[in-house]
């Protein structure tokens, strides 16, 4: 049987980290009560129009230039119709025609078997970054027959990042997400939070067979979280390969990821090929970006945004803060990984070694074996850690400085954990973990312990 | 040419509009001659105006809140609410097949 080949490719939507909405000045905020961070506009009442937001476009320009896309200096709006309770004008706003960014790549890292000293690096493809509207929210209540509609979410900006079917599995997907999130958490211009709902992603699945030309894809939708997507992905490429195998046939569908039962069904509400009636946004002029060079003079700095200007101001992006903590602290690549994987993690890491002599490569291990562990045991984040990074370079010194052995400092440790107050100076004297440093009074301690044990000696001596 | 009646079964899928009766569907075919009048211009090596503001500046809004909580007023626009959210059908409402529907199309 020729082996099949898995194409994967996705559509990720990340909420703009913005005080207000895309199109107009209502609050972007998680649960609030319904319908009171609506304006007119969000409500589509008649005689409203948009207004863009500039906070939003800087977003997208900075997202686009972190992915290495290519910033469109002119791109335009469009409508997209279709009719759906959460949205109440009947059709979204987006760019269709020309998007804000397009052509850029993405580059994460997978391990290899599992094994972390195994990293491999891969890249995938940035088709384009669109800024577009969010859609309010439905609850669904069934036993009444009836849908609530919450417009809250209604006009949030968003920027729809689109990934090339450049990805095989559900493991190089989730990698390929895991990376997006931290940089656009990096960049500050989305939260990228998967369970607040401000980062969604939707995955275009198909299988083919080496030579043969791609199969017949489906679009699977309604993963909440990273893990899901992988196993979401790699269920569907099973489910198609099956159907296949036994001469059945894929349908172009969407389909809906079902987390408790770890398969993939199809959607309802979603019959056959939708036609959006794409139309120019009538209401919007092309939106014009500038550059060093294009900027023109006397212009009213509010109403210009300078690509090379956001460009300068860009913050080191992970894979850069990667290197840097490598090559500054000589600890391996997959050490900076998992230091930029835990929120707060490199930032301790980095306190503690500036408060101790120990050096960076030793304190690596009880960065990411004993507080990580311990992190990860009782569900806490870095910031809600008991024992803080000057706790840990205070112990750290004890042990650097032979007044404690390292076993010892590992029961320190779990002592501090408690979050009683107490230094590790006082723990150590409490439980009498001091290393014995005189010679000889380890020597009379020896004698006592031989002078205990005579005929265990008497026999040993002979031999 | 005329407009099939596949389009026009097709434009009131989408639009949700009712061409009611053979007046309805004149009315559009003249409108679709008129707009068609475009085609006698030369229009080679030219870019597309797709808007008459494309010489407009797109004004840009400095990101501060200054609308929203006015949950009551939009409210009393709806016909059915419970406590304050929209109530909405359970889903899309599809319009019947062409074959289902009281349409003047039937017959043509």
């Amino acid at each position: 049987l020729a082996p099949w080949i898995p194409v994967v490719g996705l559509e990720i939507h990340a909420q703009i980290s913005s005080n207000s909405k895309l199109f107009s000045g209502s609050q972007v905020q998680f649960a609030a009560p319904p319908n009171s961070l609506v304006s007119f506009f969000d409500a589509s009442l008649p005689g409203t129009l948009p207004v863009l937001n500039r906070r939003c476009v800087e977003a997208a320009v900075m997202t686009g230039l972190a992915l290495n896309c290519s910033i469109n200096k002119k791109s335009l709006f469009d409508r997209k119709h279709y009719f759906y309770a959460d949205l109440p004008a009947g059709y979204q706003i987006t760019q269709q025609r020309v998007p804000i960014a397009v052509n850029g790549s993405l580059s994460y890292s997978l391990c290899i078997d599992n094994k972390m000293s195994q990293m491999v690096t891969k890249t995938v493809r940035i088709k384009q970054i669109q800024l577009e509207q969010d859609s309010g929210k439905s609850l669904h209540d069934d036993t009444r027959s009836q849908t609530l509609v919450d417009l809250n979410r209604a006009g949030v900006g968003l920027m729809e990042v689109v990934m090339e079917p450049d990805m095989c599995c559900g493991e190089e997907a989730a990698a390929a997400v895991r990376e997006l999130q931290l940089i656009l958490q990096t960049l500050g211009s989305s939260q990228a939070v998967m369970a607040e709902g401000q980062l969604r992603v939707d995955a275009n699945v198909s299988v083919h067979h080496l030579g043969e030309p791609y199969g017949v894809r489906t679009e699977v939708k309604n993963i909440n979280s990273i893990r899901f997507l992988a196993k979401a992905i790699d269920y569907e490429i099973q489910r198609q390969i099956e159907e296949l195998e036994n001469g059945g046939t894929i349908l172009n569908e969407t389909r809906a990821f079902d987390s408790k039962l770890g398969c993939t069904v199809p959607m309802r509400d979603k019959e056959g090929k939708q036609d959006y009636r794409f139309m120019p946004e009538p209401n919007l002029p092309p939106l014009i970006l500038y550059d060093a060079k294009s900027l023109p003079a006397n212009v009213n700095h509010q109403q210009v945004i300078n690509i090379d200007w956001i460009h300068e101001r860009l913050p080191d992006l992970p894979s850069v803060k990667r290197e840097k903590l490598v090559e500054q602290y000589g600890i391996l690549p997959e050490h900076s990984f998992t230091l930029l994987n835990e929120d707060g993690l490199a930032e301790f890491f980095e306190s503690v070694v500036k408060q101790t002599q120990m050096k960076p490569k030793k304190v690596i291990g009880w960065i990411l074996k004993d507080l990580l562990s311990y992190l990860k045991q009782h569900s806490l984040t870095v910031k809600e850690s008991p024992v803080s990074s000057f706790l840990l370079a205070d112990l750290l010194n004890l042990l650097e400085k032979k007044e404690i052995s390292s076993t010892a400092a590992k029961q320190v440790f779990a002592e501090l954990w408690k979050g009683e107050g107490k230094t590790p100076l006082e723990i150590v004297k409490e439980q009498k973990l001091e290393l014995l440093q005189d010679q000889k009074e380890l020597e009379q301690i020896c004698q006592a312990v031989i002078d205990g044990q005579e005929n265990e000696v008497i026999m040993m001596v002979p031999g | 040419q005329k407009v099939s009646v596949e389009v026009l079964d097709h434009l009131e899928h989408l639009a949700l509009v009712d061409f009611r009766d053979s007046e309805g569907v004149e009315r559009l075919q003249k409108a679709i001659q008129f707009a068609d009048q475009l085609h006698e211009v030369n229009t080679d090596g030219m870019e597309p105006m797709d808007s008459v503001l494309e010489d407009r500046c797109l004004y840009l809004r400095e990101d501060d809140v200054t609308e929203g909580n006015c949950t009551k007023e939009l409210l009393e626009n709806a016909r059915e609410k419970v406590e304050e959210y929209f109530v909405a059908p359970p889903g899309n409402i599809p319009l019947p097949k062409l074959e289902e529907r009281e349409t003047f199309l039937q017959g043509s």
